[in-house]
């Protein structure tokens, strides 16, 4: 093995990192060089992650790639374990091309009262804190790059946000947080309870084994897969812990929106597949109907909240807990077709809603209100451009078939036909759940629908007549169409995410039946 | 699934292999009219007339195939897996998807020329013709898909463009209230469909949506009954959306409110048949399932033959009245699925020449409103004498759509006559024969009120240009022929076509035909004694009593749906749902949030008295410790937190060690 194979994830990840302590040199002044070099890290960046997804071996997805497992705190075994695999790969990749593409629209973008300097040095620790919670494969490593990722976003919302923001900024850090002792509970009830050729182990791979090979109690397995699963739910968010979003999205800047929509709600999701699944697979069986139930309640709920938004920026960050809900149900079926679908929906997610939030930004940067019925209706004779590229992602956030929205929500629909019966899931309610998420997608093109006539259609009010609006401009541009070439290109061939998620997911399932 | 042997065996018969370009084509002119159509000369709709006038040509190429007799072809590739499931995407070429792909490329050419001159001057010209050339492409996909997650996806983009074009004109309230309402009703149905589809993935193990595996399946018996009739009533429900069955026909009336050439090509001859189509393609799932489910399905086409055909009755918007004839033809189609395999055969037939007739009368009415600047035929009237092309081949289609012989739907309404009779289906018979003498009656109403007596309405009625007059020329010609294909006396070569082993041998009866003769000249003679001198109010009116009221209400459908499920779920239910989001749940956080700052409010009292007292006291002894222990009550929350962790620590050692 190179040493570039070794190294090759631990220079993507800390490459922003290293960008933040660059930045923070620069003088304050020099507010161009500011923005470009915060373009370069997270160019950098992406580079490098797409000479990792490059150099993947996309035939043996199951198998950790890029591995490097060295000691780090002997004292409590904790070591420095990273690498990727078929599950890990499409979100890492992704949180790479969305910074990039913030970064990029941050350009002409700093929400006020600017401290452009601050304000990139944060996004750019936020990167490195999402981007090593995909490749961390040690609960202590895991666990500092989530907590790595609160502080910058508390931050960018509590500065940059908007006219309530010091109360989403500690609602969203203290949520978390509360969430995060319950999984730090967990993730120490593991250590102790593990006996890998007698030491405790922090070692997610060991851990895997040692739960295999039937290490871990039942009681203790449901004990444990309730406090991480909490601390996981909170973050999803799952209904009804979800709360914090819709007012920390709403509040955030644009690009910390994009963010949290797109990458950080995923490190729940992904958390589930990644630690909770493998070491708890009988915690797992349990708590399945009960997630699966969760899930169907989100999907339905947060779709009739939507209708209810005035908010136009609300309205999307509640379209997030309904989508999140898909992932949920996904997951929830323990089927390889449902976590396939799970992961392709937090991918499709990150596009699709990330895309949604620089809309809204954008719509407000012109508009300066967010409010539905200040807007007014008549986007597209102001805006055409805006508005046919809002008109697009709505369209394929409410699952088009053909766009990248639809895959994810209808392979989890299709798994929840016929759930499990290894894990000994009862077909007949996640049958209705799967109504209930049918019933979901009814609502949510209503509520989009809805949203594109009083925002797109119609003629535009008095007020906006004379209004100095530009349309699109070359940075949004330049941000934007990587993500609608993805969302495109993700509809018609689900096999960028399918083959690679595939062997991994079997690989997991694997493991987990024998258990 | 398709072996690789099959494939290569497949390979030959000339052009057939290569079906699947005829879908492309579109496909691609939307992508060059999208991105560079307004810098083309003419704006665009020469790629999109080049692409289907192609597709039209070779459409027939594939045709000639099967009309020589030759045999069906599959061909796919593999399109991405996930766990058991293999999905591909792939053509499934027989004589049923030859004569859809004549269908659709024939009325899409023709409606794009047409639209040349109809949409001349649109503020949005060049975006119609890229939906309309998508549209095209995703119907042909669905015609020649060979699994059903690759319909799927044309089924859906159809939607899709129906909801774009129907909201064409998205300044106007009504307008996109119009394209809305089509976009969620039809998805009501599209649900129960995709359950559908899954419960016949789940029949082959979730291995594949293939439709000729999921066909041998359930023919062989492998799969159990129950399992089949929920995968045939889940699939209805798609087509009861799709093809505006009752109770889902709500949104097509409402859909006139787009362009008429779009009502033409998808809102009568194509997309609404697609779930007819689906009905057809899918046929063994119907035939191996309970029988209720086919008896199910008649009755659905009984109701809404019918219960459209009385509300054309009614309607003085033209084409509100071809709407609702539009959904009573469906739902001849649709009747004639449910008498298997004969009816199919005579279903699929109608399809076919309703198709022609259907978009010649549309792109006639909108030759008509184009010149009297209004839908209403109260505000018509002589129409004949200005515009006598326009008469002409209008009067073509409704002849034809009024089953006169020898038009086309002569011959298609007599087969599924014939077939009721045939296959012991008395009631089907019978509402047949009502509706074409229905369909007769308001037909000849409509003719009348256009085109004779004197003109009411305020402009100056011209006749069309060519671009238009061409198309309605083309299509009368259709209108009048296309029903020989189907005349026993000729041998039936339709069906030889379509089901080119299996075909069922058409028969003629001759009273049958004259019933139906007789049903359509009573209705037309009715028509013309009550509106050969027509002034307001309509005469019917006063026949027709109370009974009037309900039908121009629509039977209260739209009213019941509205007041007692949308209204609802868009006011009550939803701020109840955020009203319960924001007092109840995050108002539980919010509750968290109060007692544990009274909690640390005590906390804070107790350590100012008692702990920061002893420690102000040993301040005098240490003069900065006090300002040390200080630094723990900041209210930085991120202080808290580490305080929370390293307690969290200690209690998880002590309990795991305990």
């Amino acid at each position: 093995m190179s040493g570039w194979e070794q190294s090759a994830i631990t220079i993507a990840t800390f490459l922003p990192l290293a960008g933040a302590l660059v930045i923070a040199m620069v003088p304050r002044e020099k507010e161009r060089v500011v923005r470009g070099l915060g373009i370069v890290f997270t160019g950098a960046a992406f580079l490098v992650s797409i000479v990792i997804a490059l150099g993947f071996d996309y035939g043996v997805g199951s198998k950790l790639q890029f591995e490097l497992d060295v000691r780090w705190i002997a004292a409590i075994n904790a070591r420095y374990h990273v690498g990727v695999d078929g599950i890990s790969l499409p979100l890492y990749v992704l949180t790479f091309a969305l910074s990039f593409l913030c970064a990029i629209y941050t350009w002409r973008f700093v929400p006020s009262p600017g401290k452009t300097k601050a304000f990139l040095a944060l996004m750019l620790l936020l990167e490195t804190g999402m981007a090593g919670t995909f490749i961390a494969f040690d609960l202590i490593l895991f666990f500092i790059f989530w907590e790595m990722v609160l502080v910058p976003m508390y931050f960018l919302i509590a500065i940059w946000g908007s006219a309530n923001r010091e109360y989403a900024a500690i609602k969203f850090f203290l949520y978390t947080v509360f969430g995060s002792v319950f999984m730090l509970l967990g993730f120490l009830g593991m250590y102790f309870r593990s006996d890998v050729a007698g030491h405790h182990s922090f070692d997610l791979l060991r851990l895997t084994n040692f739960a295999a090979a039937g290490g871990f109690s039942h009681g203790f397995q449901l004990v444990v897969f309730g406090a991480v699963g909490l601390g996981l739910a909170i973050k999803v968010p799952m209904w009804p812990f979800h709360t914090w979003l819709p007012d920390a999205h709403t509040e955030a800047p644009t690009v910390g929106s994009v963010l949290l929509a797109g990458v950080l709600l995923k490190m729940g999701t992904y958390g589930f597949i990644r630690i909770a699944l493998p070491v708890l697979p009988y915690g797992a069986q349990k708590f399945a109907p009960w997630i699966g139930l969760l899930a169907a309640i989100a999907i339905v709920y947060a779709a009739l909240a939507c209708l209810a938004q005035k908010d136009l920026k609300r309205l999307i960050a509640f379209s997030s807990v309904g989508h999140m809900g898909f992932v949920m149900l996904g997951i929830a079926t323990l089927t390889s077709i449902g976590i396939n679908a799970a992961i392709f929906g937090m991918v499709a997610h990150g596009l699709i809603t990330g895309m949604l939030f620089f809309l809204v930004g954008s719509v407000y940067d012109r508009y300066h209100t967010r409010q539905i019925a200040e807007i007014g209706g008549g986007m597209m004779q102001k805006l055409p451009y805006l508005g046919g590229v809002l008109a697009f992602v709505s369209i394929a956030s409410l699952g088009l078939p053909g766009l990248a929205g639809f895959w994810g929500e209808v392979m989890a629909l299709l798994s929840s036909f016929n759930p499990s019966h290894a894990a000994g899931l009862n077909t007949g309610l996640f049958r209705g759940f799967m109504v209930a998420g049918g019933i979901g997608t009814i609502i949510t093109a209503g509520y989009f629908l809805w949203m594109l006539q009083r925002v797109n259609m119609g003629t535009l009010p008095e007020r906006w007549k004379e209004a100095a609006f530009p349309d699109i401009v070359a940075v949004e541009w330049v941000s934007w169409v990587p993500l609608l070439v993805g969302i495109v290109a993700l509809g018609i061939f689900p096999r960028l995410i399918f083959g690679v998620t595939d062997g991994a997911v079997n690989g997991l399932l694997r493991l987990f039946g024998a258990a | 699934m398709v072996g690789a042997s099959e494939i290569a065996s497949a390979v030959g018969p000339g052009f057939l292999p290569w079906t699947w370009v005829i879908a492309v084509l579109p496909l691609a002119s939307a992508a060059l009219i999208l991105f560079f159509g307004k810098r083309t000369p003419g704006k665009g709709p020469v790629y999109g007339i080049a692409a289907v006038g192609t597709g039209w040509v070779l459409s027939l190429v594939v045709l000639w195939h099967f009309v020589q007799g030759g045999g069906p072809l599959e061909r796919s590739v593999a399109w991405f897996q996930v766990g058991p499931l293999h999905m591909e995407l792939g053509e499934l070429v027989d004589g049923l998807t030859a004569v859809m792909l004549v269908v659709v490329t024939s009325i899409s050419l023709a409606v794009q020329v047409y639209s040349l001159g109809y949409m001349k001057g649109d503020a949005r010209y060049t975006w119609f013709y890229v939906a309309l050339s998508l549209f095209t492409a995703a119907m042909l996909n669905v015609v020649t898909a060979n699994n059903l997650f690759q319909l799927l996806v044309g089924w859906e983009v159809m939607g899709l463009c129906s909801y774009l074009l129907i909201g064409h004109w998205w300044e106007e309230k009504v307008n996109s209230n119009a394209a809305i309402k089509a976009f969620i009703t039809t998805r009501i149905g599209d649900v129960p469909f995709l359950f559908g589809i899954f419960a016949l993935t789940f029949a082959t193990g979730f291995t594949t949506s293939n439709i000729r595996v999921i066909a041998e399946r359930i023919s062989s018996g492998e799969v159990s009954t129950m399992l089949v009739a929920a995968a045939a009533l889940l699939l209805f429900g798609g087509t009861m959306g799709k093809s505006a069955q009752f109770p889902l026909h709500v949104w097509l009336p409402d859909a006139m409110q787009g362009p008429t050439p779009v009502s033409a090509l998808i809102h009568a001859a194509t997309m609404v048949t697609a779930g007819v189509y689906l009905v057809g393609r899918l046929f063994d799932v119907f035939v191996h399932a309970n029988a209720h489910v086919l008896q199910y399905v008649g009755v659905i086409g009984g109701i809404t033959m019918l219960g459209a055909a009385l509300l054309a009755f009614v309607q003085d918007d033209i084409k509100r009245v071809l709407a609702y004839s539009t959904i009573s033809q469906l739902a001849y189609m649709v009747a004639g699925m449910s008498m298997g395999p004969a009816g199919r055969t005579a279903g699929f037939f109608h399809l076919f020449t309703h198709a022609f007739f259907k978009a010649l009368l549309f792109l006639g009415a909108g030759s008509v409103i184009h010149s009297a600047h209004s839908n209403n035929m109260s505000e018509m009237g002589g129409l004949r004498k200005n515009m006598p092309v326009t008469f002409w081949t209008f009067a073509i289609g409704a002849a034809a759509l009024a089953g006169v012989f020898p038009l086309a739907g002569f011959w298609s309404k007599d087969e599924l006559l014939t077939v009721a009779q045939e296959n012991g289906h008395p009631v089907l018979f019978v509402v047949l024969l009502g509706t074409a003498l229905l369909t007769a009656f308001y037909m000849t109403r409509a003719v009348w009120m256009t085109f004779f007596g004197e003109y009411r309405g305020q402009g100056h009625p011209h006749e069309s240009p060519v671009s238009m007059t061409g198309p309605l020329v083309a299509l009368a010609a259709a209108s009048a022929g296309v029903g020989f294909l189907g005349a026993p006396q000729l041998g039936a070569v339709f069906g030889k076509w379509v089901f080119y082993q299996e075909a069922e041998k058409a028969v003629f009866v001759p009273w049958v035909a004259l019933a139906s003769t007789a049903a359509a000249l009573f209705g037309i003679l009715a028509g013309y004694s009550l509106y050969k001198r027509y002034r307001e109010p309509d005469p019917l009116r006063a026949y027709a009593g109370a009974v009037y009221g309900v039908l121009e209400n629509k039977y209260y459908m739209d009213d019941f749906y509205m007041r007692w499920i949308i209204r609802p779920i868009q006011y009550p239910v939803a701020v109840a749902v955020n009203w319960s989001n924001q007092r109840i749940l995050d108002g539980a956080v919010n509750g968290v949030a109060v007692v544990t700052r009274a909690s640390a409010w005590v906390v804070n009292l107790f350590d100012q008295r008692v702990v920061d007292g002893a420690v102000n006291e040993a301040a005098e002894i240490t003069g900065e410790t006090g300002g040390v222990l200080r630094a723990l009550q900041t209210g930085n929350v991120q202080w808290y937190a580490a305080l929370l962790f390293i307690g969290v620590v200690v209690a998880a050692v002590l309990i795991t060690r305990a």
